[in-house]
């Protein structure tokens, strides 16, 4: 199943970072996407356009993960030759990712 | 017990301007927030008040004072914001004399400066984040801006101003500071400092946390976008806060909105830096309190760095652009076909570009070639545009790269329309840490 079917998200942007948050609509689902949304699976799905550290920070209370992408702008808002500078779609790219049916 | 009601008329410069009004006049609120300070856009200011020294304050602000001065005095609503951006001073005159247009004489006004920080980051040794020293920039720098914290602010309100016009501060400081204000928190109460930040995080994007930014139809529906309201933060003494929104106008606010907006710009969430605390939202928890309310609680903080983050704009190269659509049958084939003759006529005729990006609208343009390939497209797109971007050294080889795009009018493919060139100055922001003391916050009072 597609990431989208279990998780909403949002893109923010500082300067070259990019955070992309992860947050089950039904916190039941946390556990799941927690074990197989990691920071290396984002990594991979980002490759070519991040050329930094993914690292993930877990927020159980809310049943979210945020993922922070560094150098995921194109050196950054201000200098960026990208359409999309702020790298607003990046979160509708990430719920493209694959994840295992629920058990 | 007390609750003080704050209301978000805007989160960026270019922002709608009647939910404001709408806030103000059936909103119930206390304060109304306009942030509109985006993180370039005070060096643009900067450079807007070089070419006038009257200028340099946001371009709405005319605008976004006459649609609200008069219902937020009627209803005794202050008016926080940092439509200043360079020139606070210049944006409070101006509000005065809007002001007095009106009729509404005695409305007191504050300017906060001392964010800019210009002199003293270049006399001293800084280094910049992403490496190399300030100094380094020499004449290319056009500003530097400190991010005040929330000090400047209560002082204004504690003066008696009806309205404080601010330049760079931290964005949340602009609604920490009413709270302050209001319930007396000390500067080292970490906790409610936190938590008031936690609040002012929440609202200073305006429609983001009430639908904004949010809409996936069939998935995320939001009703009435086109009318969507902005937030109100209804902040009690120990600093939990609801959000909601003015009755009856468009948009949601849920849990899903409130937790998109409050890991929106958010780093380590157990780590928020501000000027004025380290914010921690890592325990922080949320309740559906009604319709188009949320309760949130679990919001902390630890003490202040003591650094103040300070943005650097340098003047740091050029860009030219150039765009062309191609439609019907073999317009894909066609697009890629104008994509290689700009690489080839750019390289043949010398234009120096140090990056250069070619893309194809409509097909990888957003996120290049590797995620665009896991979506195959069923048939091909009935239409594309070239999209090339580069950049350079000079104004002029920048307008030779939008030029090479248009000249594929009559030495291009069949059928290129539409073809659109621009070519700008970037102004860059980069980021360094100084100490506070460095910034010297002061508060002017004038009275329209």
């Amino acid at each position: 199943m597609k990431l989208r079917a279990l998780a909403h998200s949002r893109t923010g942007d500082k300067g070259d970072t990019s955070n992309i948050s992860v947050i089950a609509y039904d916190p039941a689902d946390y556990a799941h996407l927690a074990a197989h949304v990691t920071a290396e699976r984002v990594r991979e799905h980002f490759r070519g356009i991040v050329t930094g550290d993914v690292v993930r920070y877990a927020l159980p209370r809310l049943g979210a993960l945020n993922f922070v992408l560094t150098g995921a702008l194109g050196g950054g808002v201000t200098r960026s030759l990208a359409l999309d500078a702020h790298g607003k779609g990046l979160s509708s790219a990430l719920l493209d990712l694959q994840i295992p049916d629920r058990p | 017990m007390k609750t003080v009601r704050l209301g978000a008329g805007a989160g960026y410069a270019g922002d709608r301007i009647e939910p404001a009004v709408e806030l103000a006049e059936r909103g119930g609120i206390d304060y109304l927030v306009f942030e509109c300070l985006a993180e370039r856009t005070i060096a643009l200011a900067q450079q807007a008040r070089m070419r006038d020294p009257a200028g340099g304050y946001d371009p709405l602000l005319d605008a976004r004072m006459r649609a609200v001065l008069a219902p937020c005095r009627r209803r005794g609503i202050r008016i926080v914001t940092n439509m200043g951006a360079a020139n606070p001073v210049a944006a409070a005159g101006r509000t005065r004399a809007i002001a007095r247009e009106m009729g509404l004489f005695g409305l007191r006004i504050a300017a906060v400066t001392g964010d800019d920080v210009l002199e003293a980051v270049r006399a001293g040794d800084f280094v910049l984040e992403d490496g190399g020293r300030v100094a380094d920039l020499g004449n290319r720098i056009v500003s530097a801006n400190a991010y005040l914290g929330a000090g400047p602010i209560v002082e204004a309100l504690a003066a008696g101003a009806d309205v404080v016009i601010t330049g760079r501060v931290g964005d949340p400081a602009l609604f920490l500071a009413p709270l302050v204000h209001e319930f007396g928190w000390a500067m080292d109460d970490w906790e409610r400092l936190g938590r008031g930040t936690l609040a002012g995080h929440l609202l200073e994007c305006a429609g983001q946390i009430t639908g904004g930014y949010f809409a996936d139809p069939g998935l995320k529906d939001v009703p009435g976008l086109a009318r969507l309201g902005f937030p109100i933060g209804l902040v009690s003494e120990d600093g939990t806060v609801e959000i909601t929104k003015v009755e009856g106008s468009g948009g949601r606010v849920d849990l899903a909105t409130c937790k998109e907006q409050l890991l929106y710009e958010v780093h380590d969430p157990a780590r928020y830096i501000q000027p004025d605390v380290v914010a921690d939202f890592s325990g922080v928890a949320m309740v559906q309190a009604g319709p188009d309310r949320v309760r949130v609680t679990g919001g902390g903080g630890r003490p202040a760095t003591g650094l103040l983050k300070v943005s650097v704009g340098s003047v740091d190269s050029y860009v030219g652009e150039g765009q062309i659509s191609y439609a019907g049958p073999g317009a894909l084939a066609r697009g890629q076909l104008a994509r290689e003759i700009v690489r080839e006529r750019l390289a043949l005729t010398g234009v120096a570009v140090s990056e250069l990006r070619c893309d194809l609208v409509g097909v990888d343009a957003l996120h290049g070639e590797a995620l665009s390939a896991r979506h195959p497209p069923g048939h091909e797109p009935y239409e594309v545009r070239l999209r090339v971007a580069g950049r350079t050294g000079t104004l002029a080889e920048a307008r030779r790269i939008g030029d090479e795009v248009e000249t594929l009018y009559t030495n291009g493919p069949a059928g290129g329309g539409g073809a659109w060139k621009a070519a700008r100055e970037v102004v860059g922001v980069r980021s360094v840490l100084v100490p506070a003391a460095l910034a010297r916050p002061a508060v002017q009072v004038i009275e329209a």
